[in-house]
Formats: C-alpha cells, structure tokens, sequence
C-alpha cells in the first residue's frame, strides 16, 4: 500500500540501499559521541547518512533535514531565517545529536531535543525505510516512534532524516556572571531563564527575549547581587551528568557523595540548575536499569532488530 | 467511510466463567468496587465519541497500583483483556471495550500525593481532575498547562493516554513534554517506573513513547507532572475579521514573524454567534471570524507582542481589535471559547466534533474546503479550532433523529480528513486515533511503517492485552481483537 508521507527521495532510498538487510552495520557522524554506549564490533560495516536540507518552511517553524547533515550547517540555514533548533551545538551531525538524544546547554530555551523532534525516517534492520511522525508542529497520530528513536544510539534503526520544530532567535540573549549569589534563589525569581549555573562559587544565568524583557529580570537579579555580562557560558567539564534538579543542592553545597553528585574536592563542576544537568571532572557512575525496565528495553530490541545488526557492541543505560 | 462500531449492543448476564472472574476480582478489590450490572456495563460501553457497540466486562474502580496490578493479573489469569477508563471524554473511542474485557475505571484514584517544588513536580494519581490541579497549584505559583476543553471532567491519566493538548499548548506545548515519571502496571502485572526527575534518564525513552499511546501499553497509577510557573503578565486580544481567511492568514503571518504567543484560537462566524447567545461575552456576531490570542510572559514583552499581533491582525483586514481591559473581561472572552461546544446544544442535538492538523500556511485553504465539502452534503459546519499550531475542529453539527443524516455526517468528516490529509496535514492533534480513524491510518503510513508501531507497542505489550483494538488498523499487529477467541459466548449475549 502506498502512503501519502513515503518518501520519494533518491538519497534516502540510496541510503537504505547501502544499509542493505544483513551483517552488522553502524552509521557514522562526526564520531563526537562515538563512545557512548560502548564500542561498536570492529566487524560492522560503517555506513554514512546523506546529507543536505530538505525543506526549510520558516513562516511553519520546521525544517527537514538528512541525518548526516551537520548541526552546524544547519543552523547557518536556520540563522539566516532568524531561528534555531534544540540541538546542541558541541560539533556533530543532526542524525548524531538526535540518536544520542542529549539537550544542549540551555533547553529551557531552545525546547528540549525529544520535543522537538516531529518526524523521522530510519533504515530498519531488514533495510526498509520507515516514517515515524509527521511532519506538523502539532501530532498524536499513532504511536510515539519517533520518541523512541531519539536517543537510541541508532540501536533500533539507522536515522536517515530527520523533521525537527525550530524556534526563533530571541531579540536579546545576555549570559550574566555573578559570585557568592545563591543559585536556586536565582532560578525561583526568574519566569523564564534560558539556564542558571552554577559552581560552588559562581552562578551563570542566560536571559533571553525582548530587550525590555531581559533588562527587567536584570534589574530582578540585581537584588540578590552584583551581576556583570560576560560573552558567554563558563568552560564545561568533560563529563556530563543527569541528576533531578533538587539533587543540585547538595552538589553546589558541597554535600554530594559521589553517587549523588561528584565528592568535594574531585575538581570543577558545572550544574544546571532547575533542569538537572551537571559536567564534572569525573563520570556519573552507571545507572543500571530495574529488571522492568530493562526486560522492555530487550523485547524493543529483539523487535526492532531480530539479529542485532544493528550497531552491535552499544547498549543503553550507562552514562 | 467512517466505521460505526455494530457489535451487539445486549448486555447480558454472566456466564460461569464469568462468575468466576467476578469472584477473584472482587476478592481482591472489594464487593463494592467490582460492578457487573446492567447500567454500569452499559455506561462503560460508550465515551464522549459517537461511537456504540462496546461491550464492558466487570467494571473495576481500584483505589491502590496494588489494587491495579491484582486486576492485571487476575484478568490475565481469566485470558481477558483490559481497558483503562479515566473520564470518558475522549471523542476517538479509546476507551469503548472491545471484546467485552474487564474495564478499569481509575476516577477513585484520585489524589494530589506531592509537590515538590525543589523538582519542580506534582506526582499525582490518574484520576485527578485537570482543572482541580491547576485549581489546587495556581495559589502556589504554578499550574499544569495542558489545557483541554474537557479540563473540568477529564482526568490526568486520561491527558496522559491522549497526549492532550488544549488552547494554551500553543506556546507550552502539550502533554508529553509536561511528564516527567509515570508508575506504570503492565499488562503482565509488572510495576515499573518508567522515565524520571532527571532530564536524561538511561534507557530507551519509555516514558515519552507511553505517553499518547492510548492505554495500549499499560496503566499510569502515579504520574510526576511539571509545574509551570504562572505568568505575571497576561494580554488577551479579539480580532474581527471579514473572512476565516484573513483570520487564518494572520494567524500565519503572526508565527511567521517569530512571536510565540499562549493562544491563538479562531472562530468562525455560526460559532461565535451561538458563544454569544450563549456567554455574552462581547463577540462581535457580525464578523465572518474572530481571532482570540493571548500573549503572556513579563509586562513589557506582553504589550509588545499584543501591538505586534494587533498591528498585523490590522494589515491582514482586521476590522476590529480589543484587548480585554480587566481579568474579569479575559475570563469571559475564554468562557466563550471553552464553552463552544456546550453552546451548540441551542442549534442541533447532536455534533461530531473533527481534529486533524494542517501546516498553518495552508488554514485558509483547507477551510475553504471544508466549507465546500459540508455544503455538499448538507451538513452543518462550524469551525473553532487551535489556529496556532494549525489544529482544525470542524464541528459538524446535526440532528441524528434525521433520516440518512449520520451517514452523511460520516461522509463529510471522511471527506475533511482526507483533505487534511491531501494538504500534508496529520490525523489527529490531539483526540487520538482510537477507533475512530484506524482505518485512516494506512493513508498516513505504510504498512513498513505500521508493522514498526506494533513493534513498539509489542515491547510493553507482547499479548496484546492492554485495549485491543485500537490505534492500528485491521490486518496490524494488536489491531484484532485476539482476546475474543477466549471470551465466553455468554458475554455477547
């Protein structure tokens, strides 16, 4: 049966080609994240996702793009029309940023990546290509797949291309820098601050929106102390962390046991406060999944991928 | 065409095996809270849809997940499936009992347990009420944002299956982004926690794909929803125009201009008539549609954005702008959209209430159409609907005593569907598939595509017991309902 939504593109179908419908294959970025998860078995054939922006709709806040494009290209089309994506910008391809799922530094104002995700399109591991979504900015037809896929490691199907909603470009961002501030009381006062971090010395806060907008939370934070513009986020240490936003307090306060936040003294942290990241000096130690859990996550598997060709060799569920 | 469910609609007695499954339930819950009568089976029967035909099993109404997980697993035990009911608002059919299987009725379940303001949650049980949860968090600072029409009766878990939206998810978003954990039975009767407080959790995003799956992948029983803070600064705006397609193009022209506002709400000119008999809440009745918009956020940004709404409203024919004085002015302006659907009661008995999305650059279009199409079957239209994210509610509105009148209402709305469809739009934004559109499904995706959807519901699911028969269509994985081959004659009477 054919489908309104299948698509037509050469790339995409050259692409499902490639991956084809037996032995192990793994799809390469930019290799940013390529550790996560484990190594991929040496034996598996490295593919490479197509490139190029599709479709670029600004007046309907989204655009289509092929999985191998760069983050970096694609903002610079994006920019040109005044908006963004919740996709981080740490270097990368979108198919990357999107199966590894992780949110760039300040999703309370770029919306998360998950939520931002709208439609994809992946090689199955019998090497058809699949629609999951759609492409409106509003959707809940059928099952979530594309939810599922974000964030999978390309573990239950190879990204080909990718819908993401955009956001416009706020008229003013400004990153404030203040010390001896109490963090949380920060966030508590402001409506909505792209980030507040923080170290156990200093607090970084992003202000976005109308100009008028952000020079009132200023004048707001200028209440609890002395706060000057810098150019941009602090450094971030290598190792990236998620923990619930209470969990925060202990780390800044200097309190956090190793399982809950990196120990005092184990080098420079950075915690984002309100939302749960954390970069440390030192790895989160692993999460193990509840056997639940991890019995649904086997089954999704052995669903998706009868024979685990795909990306063998990466799990889910360490950080 | 539409398929209207025809299953026998007697509700019968019990059978042995069926006494038997009656026996353990009620063991397990207590007498009180199992119901097999006549009037209870036969209000389960049916939701807020247009649809009849279900067959209700035993009727639950447990009060603990313990509770919840004993249903499973006795039902399991009996090889009967379940179906998961909060309100019974839905207007898809996901909670009509197919293939009479035990219905869990979680209203009881109905508690505020937490708010922890540290994380930013309210961990609540599934039947608490929507509005009662803002009610209870807006004194505090916060509310929950999604904000459906139905917001005074529906319930949480109900949100939760739908992924429903409402006006103010323009700008918040809908359900899903709003849930953090979900307490989640399986249909095996496994308890599992499924996403959590942290933003990354590890694992597969089993917590995002459950929500909107509409009860086919298990039952919430504790659910952590985000707290929103309230704005302090709110603008309501109305806007006149002389045709739906100068409202639509200015709703376009608004998102275009890179202004994200709360609401943008569209109606046209027999539905603001009938909001106005029915509210008086000042809608001018003499234009072809009015826009109702709201900005909010802090107080300089709001007027900015209402000058900047109102001033493209006017470059797009607005023939008329008001921006809501006082409070109580923005309470009634939104008292007549949130009652629209009550106040047709006055024009026809009857309304089957559409739900599909179109790029916003194509409302005015597909509006046309549907105008078209309704006239040529002769059915009422009226169209208030979220213009914002290019959600259409095409109302159709008629008297089913008529003769033929169904039929044709059923041949409008399949005509609408596919013109959304046709304009690159989706089937639903925010009702669902249930078994309303199933048979759509396969306009919207392959079979390749549909085969992966059961996959996904498989890996919480594998037998297919969690409300069979929905979502998927016929021919599909889960989409037949496996579990009559074991339920007794009796039962269908």
């Amino acid at each position: 049966m054919t489908s309104a939504l299948v698509s037509n593109d050469p790339a995409l179908a050259a692409f499902a080609e490639l991956v084809g419908d037996d032995g192990p294959v793994t799809v390469r970025g930019s290799g940013t994240r390529w550790e996560l998860g484990g190594l991929v078995d040496p034996e598996a054939t490295v593919v490479s996702a197509p490139v190029g922006v599709v479709d670029h709709i600004p007046a309907e806040m989204t655009v289509t793009v092929r999985a191998g494009t760069t983050v970096a290209q694609l903002q610079e089309v994006l920019g040109g029309a005044g908006q963004r994506t919740a996709l981080p910008g740490r270097g990368g391809t979108v198919g990357g940023a999107v199966a590894v799922g992780e949110n760039g530094l300040y999703p309370r104002g770029t919306g998360t990546v998950a939520a931002s995700v709208l439609q994809v399109r992946y090689v199955s591991a019998e090497g058809r290509l699949v629609t999951a979504g759609g492409p409106t900015v509003k959707n809940v037809t059928g099952f979530d797949l594309p939810r599922l896929m974000t964030g999978s490691l390309g573990t239950l199907g190879l990204l080909a291309e990718i819908t993401l909603r955009t956001n416009p470009i706020p008229g003013l961002s400004c990153w404030l820098e203040a010390e001896a501030v109490d963090p949380f009381a920060v966030n508590d006062l402001l409506l909505h601050p792209s980030a507040v971090l923080a170290d156990d010395a200093r607090v970084w806060v992003l202000l976005e929106g109308h100009a008028a907008d952000v020079e009132a939370e200023s004048r707001r934070l200028a209440t609890l102390g002395t706060f000057v513009e810098r150019d941009g986020p602090p450094p971030l240490p290598e190792h990236r962390w998620s923990l619930p936003p209470a969990a925060l307090r202990d780390v800044v306060a200097g309190a956090a046991d190793g399982a809950t936040g990196p120990e005092p003294g184990s080098g420079p942290f950075v915690a984002s406060i309100g939302v749960g990241h954390l970069w440390a000096s030192q790895p989160q130690p692993p999460r193990p999944l509840d056997p639940v859990t991890q019995s649904i996550n086997g089954r999704l598997k052995s669903n998706f991928d009868p024979t685990g060709r795909l990306n063998p060799g990466r799990t889910l569920g360490r950080p | 065409m539409l398929k209207r469910l025809h299953r026998n609609r007697t509700v019968s007695s019990g059978s042995p095996e069926d006494d038997a499954l009656l026996e353990e339930l009620r063991a397990a819950l207590a007498p009180d809270r199992v119901r097999f009568d006549g009037a209870e089976r036969a209000l389960m029967g049916r939701d807020a849809s247009v649809f009849d035909g279900g067959v209700s099993g035993p009727v639950c109404f447990p009060l603990t997940t313990a509770e919840v997980v004993a249903i499973m697993t006795i039902s399991e035990r009996h090889n009967r499936s379940i179906v998961p009911r909060g309100a019974g608002t839905g207007l898809a059919g996901g909670a009509i009992p197919l293939g009479a299987p035990v219905v869990i009725a979680l209203t009881r379940m109905n508690r505020i347990l937490e708010i922890d303001f540290d994380n930013r949650v309210a961990w609540v049980e599934p039947g608490v009420i929507n509005l009662d949860l803002t009610k209870h968090l807006r004194p505090l600072g916060y509310h929950f944002a999604p904000d459906p029409s139905s917001q005074q009766v529906c319930t949480i878990g109900g949100n939760v299956a739908n992924n429903s939206g409402g006006p103010h998810c323009l700008a918040y978003g809908v359900t899903n982004p709003h849930v953090r954990a979900i307490e989640v039975v399986l249909a095996s009767g496994e308890v599992v926690m499924l996403g959590g407080l942290d933003p990354e959790p590890p694992g597969f995003d089993l917590r995002g794909a459950f929500v909107g799956s509409e009860g086919t992948l298990g039952i919430a029983t504790r659910i952590a929803v985000t707290l929103t803070p309230n704005a302090p600064a709110v603008r309501t705006l109305l806007l006149a125009f002389a045709s739906v397609e100068a409202a639509a193009n200015t709703v376009s022209a608004v998102i275009a201009e890179g202004i994200v506002p709360a609401a943008m709400e569209v109606l046209d000119q027999k539905i603001t008539q009938a909001v106005e008999n029915f509210v008086g809440a000042g809608y001018p009745t003499d234009a072809a549609a009015v826009l109702l918009a709201e900005v909010d956020g802090l107080e300089d940004g709001v007027d900015l954005d209402a000058d900047r709404i109102s001033a493209i409203g006017l470059g797009n024919g607005a023939t008329s702008v008001r921006l809501a004085e006082t409070e109580a002015e923005r309470e009634l302006l939104w008292k007549g959209r949130k009652t629209a659907f009550g106040a047709i009661a006055q024009i026809a008995p009857d309304y089957y209430l559409h739900d599909t999305v179109v790029p916003r650059s194509k409302l005015a279009q597909v509006l046309e159409q549907i105008y078209e199409i309704a006239a040529r079957h002769d059915v009422l239209v009226m169209n208030v609907f979220h213009a914002g994210d290019g959600n259409l509610h095409p109302l159709l509105v008629f008297d089913g005593r008529i003769e033929g009148m169904l039929e044709r209402v059923h041949a409008a709305g399949a005509e609408i569907i596919e013109a959304s469809i046709a304009a690159g739009g989706v089937l639903s934004g925010e009702h669902g598939i249930g078994v309303e559109k199933q048979a759509y499904m396969s306009r919207m995706f392959s079979d390749d595509d549909l085969d992966h959807q059961g996959r996904l519901r498989k890996g919480f699911d594998p037998k297919c017991r969690a409300n069979p028969g929905k979502v998927l269509p016929s021919g599909h994985s889960c989409a037949d309902i496996q579990a009559l081959r074991a339920v007794p004659s009796g039962v269908w009477g």
